[in-house]
This record gives structure tokens, C-alpha cells and sequence, in this order.
């Protein structure tokens, strides 16, 4: 089966992006640069929900240390990132929240991990940019906090927004967002209801790991239920992009309507066997 | 006698409408879920990508692949649908969902929140929080009036690292209800827990707030 698969790829004129385990998936990444010390990685997942826990392994066994993670949370002590905290492979992490990771507190609290807390829609955003090719974006996400510190913040105006006369209708509901002239104190009548944003930067990482639910041999990506999260962004916000993946399909299987991460992100993929460990097991009370 | 948080979820539950799009938090905000009016059909949303919550799984339909921003193993109700973070918190932050409840640590006369980080005291991250509060269109706070001590927690000016400036629109606490007032640029006391007095209300609370005239009680 994974043979006719890798054929299917090679007949297409593609070199064959499957690899069989995930150590074979990892085997030549240090030799062509792709792991390296001090590099930048992204890695898919709400908190253990869709994160590529095979790669994870990998990467923690690889040796690469001083890593910069960008990765909502940080995985719990024995799981996902928290691996790599207790082996202290991680330098940085770019997160949104890191609740649940005891060894995280400590390093944290000791010093040894720095941390940027992102919101996690900006976090998103950014890596969606980032992967977008967009260097920065304006957004109201976060202004008046400390996460706007030192940030550029301009006003702008939203056409439904733009209610010149109180009581009245606006005089636009549509149209595009109109930057404002740096603010003068209003007087009287005559002032659009504008409102401030703070510049983001996008994000682009060196590696990407990402978790989806089905892949084929080009590396077109299905994800399953709230396991998406991340991983769409992630694959495009990367130089070098791998995929874990619960079973692979011969090219053609995939609806192309349904296929969620089109397969020229991805430069490899690997097929394993997921634990799916869940935090919070939680039933209906009968 | 204050409200329990049940009481508080129930009275918070009542803002919402038939057909919203609603985010609940983490705690009190948590149990709206249970006290939805009759008649009301909402649609509650997941920042992890889902819209459409359904009631908790059986055992047997327990799936890691699905869980709520709690990272509780939920279900999809008919008509719900999966999408990435980025376009979770598009909804979010476009102005797509009516209402978000969620809890603070402190909310101040100016309408501002905070509700993510204590300095001096290890920070876990303020997740979806500035997010919602900056782009959903209408913010509910629910929390206890005072903190342990009797310490404010609605106060002149927030103390605590914002989450979010000149947000809230309604705060509901054990004591009593506040609607923001975009005229006045004010909290007005419109309602109070049954057995509460605008005297105790005054005492327990930093933050100047008006009181209407024709204030009510919380029925519970």
C-alpha cells in the first residue's frame, strides 16, 4: 500500500515526501541544515489535542537545544513540549497559555526559559501572516495591556463605525477601514468613532511540525475536529514543513474540495500510531 | 445573602438571545450553559474551532480529537462545524460573536478588565482573554464582588495588568448588577441579589457607579 502510494507520488514528478517512521522522517535534517541549535520551530496542537506527538519525540531525541518554540501551550510534564522542557532543549517559547506544566513553572520561575505570551488570536494571526507573506498587521487585540508595550498604535475608523451624527444612521457600513489623522481633541459633532490597534509582526519559523488526521503522497492535509487548530497556519508559516499523519491515502482519494492544507506546504510526512492523550476526560453525569 | 454560582450563572444566562453566538469562559461562566431559558436556542462557540458545543460525551464517545477551550472532552451538536485558530478567533475578533461571559480579577469604573496575571506570582498566559474582549460584541463579567478579605474587585482604576480597556458592558456579581452606560461613560446599579442593600453594595465597591431609579431585585 505505501508502495503503490509512493509510485502515485514519483509518477506525478515528485520526489517521494513519505517517509516510513518518524526517525527515518528525521534521519538527514541535521546533515541538510533543516535541525540545528538556536533554530526556530513551530509545533501544531491546542493543548494535547492535535499536537504532533510522534515529531515531538523525534525532535527531543535529536539533541537540538536552545530551541525558540512557537506553540499555543507547552504540553504537560510527561507529554508533548513538556518533553523537551525537562531535557531543557527549549529556550523560548511564544505562547498563549502554558497552564498546565509544573516543570515549565519551574524553569520559568528559575530563570533558565524565557517567555513571550502572545494572545492567541494575535498568535494565530501572526503565524497566519507569517505564512502569508504579510510582515505585520494592525489589531485592536490587546490595547491598554502590557502586551502593547513598545508597540506602534494607530486609530483607525470602521465604516459601520463611522457614526459622524449621533442618533443617525452611519454614514458607511461598508467600504475599507479609513486611517485617522493623529487625534485632535474632538469638538462638537463630526467625529467618526475611531478606535486604536496595535502593529503585530507575523511569524515564519525554520520547521514546522504539524499534526492531521489524513495525507497523501503530494502531502495534501484532512485534519479531524479540534485537532485542526494550529496545524493549517503552521504548514504555511515554515521553511521546512513535516507532517504526522494517521493513515496515508493513495493521490486522487482525497476530495479536493475537502482537503484542508494543499500538499505543496508540506515537504514530508510520516504515518504513526497516535496515543491521543487527554487532559481533561470529562462525560456526560448519568 | 449573595449569590451562589449557580445563581450567577442562571441571572448571566438571561442576557442571552435566541440565535446568538456565545463564548463562555473558564468557572461561572461555564455553568451559563446549564441555566439556558426555555425558548432560547444559542449557538456556543469553541476558540479552539468549533462552533456548535453539544453536551458532554458518554463514555463510550469519548474522542481526544474533540475538546472545549477547557480542554474537556465535549461533543459537536447537528449543524456544527470545525475551523483552524486563525479563523476562530477571526470570528472573534471581527465582531462575529454576540456575547462573551467570563470572569475577572478586577473591573474598574471605566469599564476596564483585568483577569490574566498577578505580578509577583507565576503567570500562565492570558489564552483567548484579550481577544474576546476586544472583539466580541457584547462583554459580560461575572465574578464574586469582592475578593478574599473583602478586598475590591471593582474598583476606581485596575490595579492588575489589563486584559482589556473600556470593554466591559455589564457586570454581574454575587451582590448585584452594573450596566455600562456609553453615554454617561458610566456604570449604573441596576439590579441587587435578593437581601442586598445599596449601602453594602457602596461599602464592598471602590469604583463610583449611579444608581437607577428604578432599581430591581435578581430573581432567583
Amino acid at each position: 500500500m505505501a508502495r503503490t502510494v509512493l509510485i502515485g507520488g514519483l509518477a506525478l514528478g515528485m520526489p517521494g515526501k513519505i517517509h516510513t517512521s518518524v526517525a527515518d522522517a528525521f534521519a538527514d535534517l541535521k546533515a541538510k541544515g533543516v535541525l540545528r541549535d538556536g533554530m526556530t520551530v513551530m509545533v501544531g496542537g491546542f493543548g494535547l489535542c492535535g499536537i504532533p506527538e510522534q515529531l515531538i519525540l523525534a525532535l527531543r531525541d535529536s539533541g537540538v537545544k536552545s530551541l525558540t518554540c512557537i506553540s499555543n501551550n507547552a504540553g504537560v510534564d510527561d507529554w508533548g513540549l513538556g518533553l523537551l522542557l525537562k531535557t531543557r532543549q527549549i529556550g523560548k517559547m511564544i505562547s498563549s497559555y502554558v497552564g498546565e506544566n509544573a516543570e515549565f513553572e519551574r524553569q520559568y520561575l528559575a530563570g533558565e526559559l524565557e517567555i513571550e505570551f502572545n494572545p492567541q488570536g494575535t498568535l494565530a494571526e501572526r503565524i497566519r501572516a507569517g505564512g502569508a507573506g504579510i510582515p505585520a498587521f494592525y489589531t485592536a487585540t490587546g490595547v491598554g495591556t502590557p502586551v502593547a508595550a513598545g508597540k506602534e498604535i494607530r486609530e483607525f475608523c470602521r465604516p459601520s463605525d463611522d457614526t459622524r451624527w449621533q442618533n443617525r444612521t452611519p454614514v458607511a457600513t461598508s467600504g475599507t477601514y479609513q486611517q485617522m489623522e493623529p487625534r485632535v481633541r474632538p469638538r462638537g459633532e463630526d467625529v467618526p468613532k475611531r478606535r486604536e490597534y496595535v502593529l503585530e509582526t507575523g511569524l515564519f519559523a525554520d520547521l514546522a511540525l504539524v499534526k492531521a488526521h489524513v495525507g497523501d503522497a503530494f502531502g495534501n492535509l484532512v485534519y479531524r475536529k479540534t485537532a485542526r487548530n494550529f496545524n493549517p497556519m503552521m504548514a504555511t508559516a515554515a521553511s521546512f514543513v513535516i507532517a504526522e499523519v494517521e493513515k496515508i491515502v493513495p493521490i486522487g482519494e482525497l476530495e479536493a474540495d475537502m482537503v484542508h492544507t494543499p500538499g505543496s506546504y508540506v515537504d514530508r510526512l510520516v504515518q504513526t500510531k497516535s496515543e491521543k492523550r487527554i487532559e481533561q476526560r470529562t462525560v456526560r453525569k448519568v | 445573602m449573595p449569590l451562589t454560582r449557580d445563581q450567577l450563572a442562571m441571572r448571566a444566562a438571561r442576557e442571552l438571545r435566541d440565535g446568538f453566538i456565545v463564548n463562555l469562559g473558564i468557572g461561572i461562566p461555564t455553568l451559563v450553559a446549564n441555566y439556558i431559558p426555555k425558548g432560547v436556542d444559542v449557538w456556543l462557540q469553541s476558540e479552539n474551532g468549533l462552533l456548535g458545543i453539544g453536551p458532554f460525551p458518554d463514555e463510550h464517545a469519548v474522542d481526544p480529537d474533540l475538546i472545549n477551550a477547557g480542554k474537556q472532552t465535549i461533543t459537536a451538536r447537528p449543524g456544527a462545524s470545525f475551523f483552524s485558530s486563525s479563523d476562530s478567533f477571526a470570528m472573534i475578533r471581527g465582531g462575529h460573536v454576540d456575547i462573551s461571559i467570563l470572569g475577572a480579577m478586577q473591573v474598574s469604573q471605566h469599564a476596564d478588565i483585568a483577569n490574566w496575571m498577578v505580578p509577583g506570582k507565576l503567570v500562565k498566559g492570558m489564552g483567548g482573554a484579550m481577544d474576546l474582549v476586544a472583539g466580541v460584541k457584547r462583554v459580560v463579567v461575572t465574578m464574586e464582588h469582592v475578593a478574599k478579605g473583602d478586598a475590591h474587585k471593582f474598583v476606581p482604576t485596575c490595579t492588575l495588568p489589563l486584559t482589556g480597556k473600556a470593554c466591559v458592558d455589564m457586570l454581574i456579581t454575587d451582590l448585584a448588577v452594573f450596566q455600562w452606560d456609553k453615554q454617561r461613560a458610566k456604570f449604573i446599579l441596576t439590579e441587587l441579589a435578593p437581601g442586598a442593600t445599596v449601602d453594602e453594595v457602596k461599602a464592598k465597591t471602590g469604583a463610583a457607579f449611579d444608581t437607577a431609579p428604578n432599581l430591581q431585585t435578581i430573581t432567583v
